[in-house]
């Protein structure tokens, strides 16, 4: 069976939404059919409505993959353009299933 | 397999996937797998100014368990096969 693989995303940054909610950036190092990741690196990026995006740094984390919603492949120059500490937003919600 | 089957027919269109979440994110269908794992790519999220928290992603791994929703372009869809084709799988089953 054909495989949609994140090989090809293997040590590029990348930004995890997990199912509650939370957006994890940093170096993916390891996947596996589950799923789980190896992120090395990694912060994680608090939104509020309140304040600009609060990072917070976490290292080297085992995300498991049943806690994942979204892997995206993170465009460093796109990254780099935007300014967290102005960015406003709602926290995401928790995925209900 | 006859959902992957159908996705696999539909890469290179465009499709908006919403998410549990409640997330959308719009792109081009890259691959789908057996766990019916979306890759997207050019990917922007629907709504930018309510969820900016992918405006660096522009291509994307979407886990199929928390999929909603695939909405397709009208003309990505073949009724008549794809009503063949569920007649089939129900037999079978």
């Amino acid at each position: 069976m054909a495989s949609t693989s994140l090989e090809p995303l293997v040590d590029q940054t990348i930004s995890v939404i997990t199912n509650d909610g939370r957006n994890i950036v940093g170096v993916l190092k390891g996947f596996d059919q589950a799923t789980n990741l190896i992120l090395d690196e990694s912060h994680e990026r608090v939104y509020s409505t309140k304040v600009g995006v609060e990072p917070i740094v976490l290292g080297l984390y085992i995300i498991r993959g049943d806690n994942i919603a979204v892997v995206g492949e993170l465009d460093e120059e796109l990254d780099a353009s935007l300014d967290l500490t102005s960015l406003r937003a709602h926290p995401l919600k928790p995925v209900q299933h | 397999m006859l959902f992957f089957s159908y996705f696999k027919e539909l890469v290179g269109k465009e499709v908006t996937v919403e998410l549990k979440n409640d997330l959308a994110i719009r792109g081009t269908l890259h691959s789908v797998d057996q766990y019916l794992n979306i890759k997207l790519e050019n990917t922007r999220v629907v709504d930018q100014v309510k969820y900016p928290h992918m405006l660096s992603v522009r291509n994307c791994f979407i886990r199929g368990s928390v999929v909603r929703y695939v909405q397709l372009p009208p003309d990505g869809v073949d009724i008549e096969i794809l009503h063949d084709a569920t007649r089939r799988e129900a037999r079978g089953s």
